[in-house]
């Protein structure tokens, strides 16, 4: 019998054969990696193992899960989780975005799908109850996000009531799609769903782009999965529920005030490509944004009462139309602040384009920032961009998020990431590596997220990004090893949001687990063996990398250059990571989740994990 | 003879009791604060199917563009078209609340009711495959309760009498939500659903 909330059956999509089998995992998988992060990394093994440094994962063979987790729809907060072998990284990672998309693939009886192969011309795939079809999608092919999104709506919408006309009225099917960024195979390509909102860490909108997959899109009919303890589940849906309600500031502001008391308060906001860190601009707080702009001030995902989104829109101007969520903090700093801007409603308009467009809206932001620190220390030239980049200038970003989505001019370099960017420029201009590495501000080739480490007074330190199996993803930071295994190891597995976990007790939320499942679970069991067992493989498959890039270790298990500069301005003037303390903290870290002293798991850490098949390929490396 | 007179006094008495007791209610909505969360949904199947079921909701969510979110149930209209449509005399009205219920038994899947309704709102459970409306929980709607708890309040109880009002509110959730898109986006809510 599946265990409880599991639909208990997976899609295989080979879309070079155009063939669509069911596939089911053993209760012994399923406990021992849950679901979303955890079983992709596990699939991704099985399909893979040994010749994984040789996989490139923009080759067709190349394996794409988008999995939901046992706790998906039923614990507040839905969401889907995306992983594979990550363009970026060349580890995996599991990226995910709050959908409706999550709960309609379970209500139609799948946990999620693994796709390998290349449609031969842009497809998407549409699961129902009845199963699941390729169907065309050359007329969406080249559309960006909003445009897909209205198109797509409508035609299965309309697909769906001619093919059970008599049922009543059907409601909107959950989908995740990409924009130009993924189908040009950016490699930073996010993927989008509700039009704001996307998987950004990891690149695999590109993964989409180059299997020629343009869209996933569910509507089932059924029940969410059954579960183990059904009353329990109810009982702590409520309270978990009554305890989200209670985080009223949060529930108000979202993080769509933190553009200005990142900044002000913490001193880790990017500034100019994390020239600075901090600043006092005060035409950037939350109420301008709020008073202006904000159209809904409480908008929520299925099963969310957490309701942080807030819907921004552009009613007058030259961006009329343009609408996103508020934007949150992250897109505030990355489409804001990174850039030199404090306006607004210049902000908003930007944050728009990005998800439009398909980039990640933190990593492809990263990357323009980080062009046109290039430019003005001489490295990249006017000739580069075709016109004069300017900080502060919304119309630069502008055309470069263009460029890079589309691949134009110097877009074309930049569309590989801030890393393999950095590589190409310094190469393209005649210099050594470390002379344009040194503005690049990423950890294992992921861009890192809106907050600095420097005044270390925000969640994130020293080793915060230098010791995460997910290089610069700031929702999956490294913390000792232990605490952070509950975290969102545990919430990207069981595939849940964050922001519905923050506040409510864990020992809750793994009384909830257990209800669901059946598993013996505990907080203690994540932290010491289902958690490590997870961000283990992921380190694996971080260490092996390949096939045209490989971390070294410790060397760099680190921050970027710029995190040790002091910060040049504000109340943490002169504050810097403290690299001594990285040095003695990654040794921790690495010795309590049993890796040597190179961060190479040992033969004992292996075995006790359970994770035996990887001793081959962990030998060759020590 | 005096116990008949006796039985038939009390039935009045308690009749009208129960009369001063029960209150007319409805639930009135307003979708520019549904935050879209769909709890609404899950505590309707929590409570009819006994577990989370949004589609088999008596109220449905729809949200033709992000953010923009329509609550979708039954407005008790005072003529009740799907009770007349109905041709098997499988849908009532509950005395009380003015509820359309369902005799399930009697329900032969026809589609009759959902046609019948200006706003499409019935429609065939997907587990029995019946035509499936609002009954507003016997007075106490699951959905109000969990949306006042959450502070949104796109779904209220009001204590009011039956007028011609109601039946206006049964629309097509996407023409709501067209006008709904123009509220909130200005000109550009007339692009975004097609």
């Amino acid at each position: 019998m599946t265990p409880g909330g599991y639909a208990g059956k997976w899609l295989d999509v080979d879309l070079t054969k155009d063939k669509i089998k069911e596939v089911e995992y053993s209760d012994k998988v399923l406990e021992q990696y849950f679901g979303g992060r955890g079983l992709a990394a596990k699939v991704l093994w099985d399909k893979v193992g040994d010749k994984y440094p040789e996989l490139d994962p923009l080759d067709p063979k190349s394996p794409l899960m988008v999995y939901t987790g046992p706790m998906t729809g039923i614990y507040p907060g839905s969401r889907i989780c995306v992983s594979g072998k990550s363009p970026v990284s060349m580890g995996t990672v599991g990226s995910t975005a709050a959908t409706e998309f999550a709960n309609e693939i379970k209500e139609a009886g799948y946990d999620g799908v693994t796709f390998t192969g290349k449609a031969d011309k842009p497809v998407y795939l549409l699961i129902t109850d009845d199963g699941a079809e390729l169907r065309d999608a050359g007329h969406l092919w080249g559309l960006n996000g909003e445009k897909t999104l209205i198109k797509l709506n409508k035609e299965v919408t309309a697909e769906l009531t001619k093919r059970k006309p008599n049922v009543g009225l059907w409601k909107d099917p959950g989908m995740i799609y990409i924009g130009p960024a993924g189908e040009n195979i950016v490699r930073n390509a996010a993927v989008i769903t509700k039009l704001c909102h996307a998987a950004g860490y990891g690149g695999y909108g590109a993964l989409m782009g180059s299997k020629n997959l343009k869209a996933v899109v569910a509507k089932g009919r059924g029940s969410l999965p059954k579960v183990d303890a059904p009353e329990s589940a109810k009982l702590l849906w409520r309270k978990t529920h009554q305890i989200l309600i209670g985080r009223s500031q949060f529930r108000r502001e979202g993080t769509g005030y933190a553009g200005y008391s990142v900044g002000a308060e913490t001193s880790s906001e990017p500034i100019r490509n994390w020239q600075e860190e901090w600043h006092d601009e005060k035409s950037y707080a939350g109420p301008m944004f709020e008073h202006r702009y904000w159209v809904k001030k409480k908008w929520a995902d299925f099963n969310c009462t957490t309701n942080c989104m807030k819907i921004s829109c552009i009613k007058t101007g030259k961006w009329k139309g343009d609408i996103t969520d508020m934007p949150d903090y992250e897109l505030q700093a990355y489409c804001g602040t990174n850039f030199g801007i404090y306006d607004p409603e210049a902000n908003i308009h930007l944050a728009t384009l990005a998800d439009k467009l398909g980039h990640s809206g933190i990593n492809g932001p990263n990357t323009a920032g980080y062009a046109v620190e290039l430019h003005q220390r001489g490295i990249l030239k006017d000739s580069d961009f075709g016109f004069k980049p300017k900080w502060g200038d919304p119309e630069t970003f502008d055309r470069i998020l263009h460029m890079m989505a589309y691949r134009e001019k110097i877009g074309d370099v930049l569309a590989e990431g801030t890393y393999r960017a950095a590589l190409k420029i310094a190469e393209m201009k005649g210099l050594k590596p470390e002379e344009t590495l040194k503005y690049a501000v990423h950890v294992k080739g992921i861009e890192i997220g809106a907050h600095g480490t420097r005044s270390d007074v925000d969640y994130t330190h020293d080793i915060s990004y230098a010791a995460s199996v997910q290089g610069g993803d700031h929702t999956s930071v490294a913390v000792d090893g232990y605490s952070d295994m509950s975290g969102s190891v545990f919430t990207d597995s069981a595939v849940f949001c964050n922001f519905t976990y923050y506040g409510v007790p864990q020992s809750l939320v793994f009384d909830f687990a257990k209800a669901i499942t059946g598993f013996p679970i505990t907080l203690e069991s994540w932290r010491t063996v289902t958690g490590p067992r997870i961000v283990t493989l992921q380190k694996a498959f971080l260490m092996m990398g390949g096939p045209d890039l490989e971390w070294e270790p410790v060397k760099d298990d680190d921050n970027p250059p710029r995190f040790y500069e002091p910060l040049p301005s504000g109340p943490y003037k002169g504050k810097t990571t403290d690299r001594e303390l990285v040095n003695t903290k990654l040794q921790t870290y690495f010795e309590t989740l049993g890796w040597d002293e190179r961060g190479i798991p040992t033969k004992e850490t292996l075995k006790k994990l359970d994770l035996g098949f990887l001793e081959k390929s962990m030998s060759k490396l020590r | 003879m005096r116990i008949f007179l006796f039985i038939t006094i009390r039935q009045i008495c308690i009749y009208f009791w129960w009369k001063t007791l029960v209150k007319p209610i409805w639930i009135a909505r307003d979708p520019s604060l549904c935050s879209g969360c769909r709890r609404c949904e899950l505590a309707c199947s929590i409570h009819h199917e006994g577990w989370m079921w949004p589609e088999a909701s008596r109220v449905r969510v729809f949200m033709p563009f992000p953010g923009v979110e329509v609550p979708h149930l039954c407005s008790q209209c005072m003529d009740y078209p799907c009770v007349s449509a109905c041709p098997v005399d499988a849908l009532s009205v509950d005395p009380d609340y003015g509820a359309v219920i369902v005799d399930r038994e009697k329900c032969t899947s026809c589609g009759d009711c959902i046609t019948a309704c200006p706003g499409t709102v019935p429609f065939l459970h997907p587990g029995d495959n019946k035509a499936t409306i609002c009954d507003l929980c016997g007075g106490e709607p699951k959905c109000v309760e969990v949306c006042i708890e959450a502070g949104y309040n796109a779904l209220t109880i009001v204590n009011e009498e039956p007028n011609i009002h109601r039946k206006l509110y049964s629309r097509n959730p996407v023409d709501t939500a067209r006008d709904l898109a123009v509220k909130m986006f200005g000109e550009k809510g007339e692009e975004v659903i097609e």
